[in-house]
């Protein structure tokens, strides 16, 4: 079992797909890296002896690359930023809803969450 | 698509004659319909009142503002919401 930057462990995939289950590595980093290491994409990751594995971390972790929490907390800084100077973007954000212009009368659930339905206004006395 | 990088930030003119003008002066907010100009690093420090479509929005810019552009700050739809308005679903975020 390969464990790099913190809590990865990739499974029985091969490592060009594998690696991409570091938040900030996706198919296309992955490839990059493994040629950089020399190692074939299509082995996968159990049989990777532990010098490739190493190497792996090593590009990784002391590459100029973004990965996990530094990325994560780069996203976040910059969501809450466009909140905080309260653009149209930002005001998207805080309401939960679809920032880059798409409908929003129908679909768009993957920003505004399940269905909720309203029932009419009703007559107050 | 961004803007060709060739031409450079675009501002009103008429706007950067203002700030200019207006340096030093006691600042009130600059009634703007240009919605569509970047905010450049000359504009922090003022209040500019952006037009909305219906009527302007005073806002103050800050460094942070830098690279957007005036009408993001200054929406143009309203927000409403269906069924009963009680309190509860009235109530400000």
């Amino acid at each position: 079992m390969a464990r790099i930057s913190g809590v990865e462990l990739p499974s029985h995939k091969k490592v060009g797909i594998g690696l991409s289950a570091i938040y900030g590595i996706g198919r296309s980093l992955a490839h990059k890296i493994l040629g950089q290491a020399e190692v074939d994409p299509d082995t996968r990751v159990k049989d990777l002896t532990e010098g490739e594995v190493n190497i792996l971390r090593k590009i990784i972790e002391e590459g100029d690359y973004e990965i996990e929490g530094e990325l994560r907390r780069k996203v976040s800084t910059d969501i809450s930023r466009l909140i905080s100077i309260g653009c149209y973007r930002g005001i998207r954000h805080k309401r939960g809803l679809p920032v880059r212009g798409q409908r929003t009368r129908c679909n768009a659930r993957t920003r505004k969450g399940p269905r909720r339905t309203f029932g009419t206004k009703k007559k107050t006395k | 698509m961004g803007r060709s990088l060739k031409k450079g930030p675009y501002a009103e003119e008429s706007l950067l004659r203002k700030i200019k003008r207006m340096r030093k002066e006691t600042k009130k907010p600059i009634k703007t319909w240009s919605r569509r100009s970047m905010i450049i690093p000359d504009f922090v420090g003022y209040t500019f009142a952006i037009h909305n479509g219906k009527d302007f929005q005073p806002v103050f810019i800050t460094e942070e503002m830098v690279g957007h552009k005036l009408g993001e700050f200054a929406p143009t739809r309203k927000f409403t919401r269906h069924g009963a308005h009680s309190k509860r679903t009235i109530a400000p975020k």
